[in-house]
């Protein structure tokens, strides 16, 4: 079980933050995310892999301003 | 007894708040007791801060300030002129968030755009007529010296981009993100989280249309990360920007940034 935004979610395949993010629909040049507490730079979500236990905030903007 | 009376330190015979303004001013006058405007007289004790002000006339400059400070909670005041902020974007959430801060009296603010004012602008943005075609930045910081001119205000007129983002914001503990396009908002969010982990960013998402103005909150989404907004109405066609709620936003960014200058870090 993985906790995303503070709700527990299965984690069915084993995947990279960056296909995790595409398969849910996320924008990528549209969020921030935290993984355990720390922010995950951009330049690595396609090597960041995540696991049973993580704990991921996924941040959306919407525009205005 | 040594009230401050009017930012001076005074040693005064009178007992209470009016004996003050009978023997100094006129019955008219405003009187301000620690930070407070009073109808009813009240006694006074020592290092109390008093203002008696006049309606209607122009003061000195030391004597404006005193009146202005008048109107601030004695500490709160002092942090505050201490505080510097930075504001990155000048538009309906930057430019009502600079004059915020300034009435307040946040003594250093950073203000940064690239862009000049134009008239679809003004729907919600505080800017006037005479400011279209100005850069932003020389629009606001004219507005600002005429609400306060005991605060200094640097500008800079750029894009910020990820490269820049460390030479403009590194000096500054709590950096306002107040841009209006998504990828700028997650650019520079982003960029801040992971370079400038000594900041705090305050950012907004979602004050678009006319959708009930309580579901704009503020959120700490992450370490050193506050967001303000609804979290879902984006600007798009069909859904404007309007005044009301890009100023309920401004307002709850602003709020977040004296909270943080007072040190308090919950939402």
């Amino acid at each position: 079980m993985m906790k995303v935004n503070g709700t527990y979610t299965e984690l069915t395949v084993k995947q990279s933050l960056q296909d995790y993010l595409v398969s849910q629909n996320y924008d990528i040049s549209r969020i921030a995310v935290e993984l355990n507490g720390e922010i995950v730079p951009k330049a690595t979500y396609s090597q960041v892999m995540l696991g049973n236990g993580d704990t991921l905030e996924i941040v959306r903007f919407v525009g205005g301003g | 007894m040594i009230i401050a009376l009017n930012g001076k330190r005074t040693n005064v015979k009178f007992r209470t708040a009016f004996e003050v303004r009978r023997e100094l001013g006129n019955k008219t006058d405003i009187v301000i007791l620690n930070g407070f405007q009073i109808d009813t007289d009240c006694e006074l004790s020592e290092n109390d801060t008093l203002a008696v002000i006049p309606k209607g006339c122009m003061p000195d400059r030391d004597e404006l300030e005193s009146m202005m400070m008048a109107r601030h909670t004695p500490n709160v005041h002092n942090k505050l002129k201490e505080g510097r902020v930075a504001i990155a974007g000048l538009g309906g959430l930057g430019s009502n968030i600079a004059v915020m801060l300034a009435r307040i009296g946040v003594g250093h603010l950073f203000l940064v755009d690239f862009d000049m004012v134009e008239p679809s602008n003004l729907n919600r943005q505080s800017y006037y007529i005479s400011h279209l075609g100005m850069e932003k930045t020389a629009a606001l910081k004219v507005q600002l010296k005429e609400i306060n001119p005991f605060i200094t205000v640097e500008t800079r007129t750029v894009r910020v981009t990820e490269d820049n983002v460390c030479e403009l914001f590194g000096d500054y503990s709590i950096i306002c993100e107040a841009f209006d396009k998504p990828e700028a908002k997650s650019m520079l969010v982003n960029t801040v989280l992971e370079r400038l982990p000594g900041s705090k960013i305050v950012a907004a998402s979602g004050m678009a249309g006319y959708e009930s103005s309580n579901i704009i909150k503020t959120v700490r989404r992450m370490k050193g990360f506050y967001l303000c907004g609804d979290f879902e109405n984006g600007a798009g066609i069909g859904q404007g920007l309007m005044a009301p709620r890009v100023q309920i936003c401004a307002g709850h960014q602003a709020n977040m940034i004296l909270r943080l200058l007072l040190g308090i870090e919950d939402i």
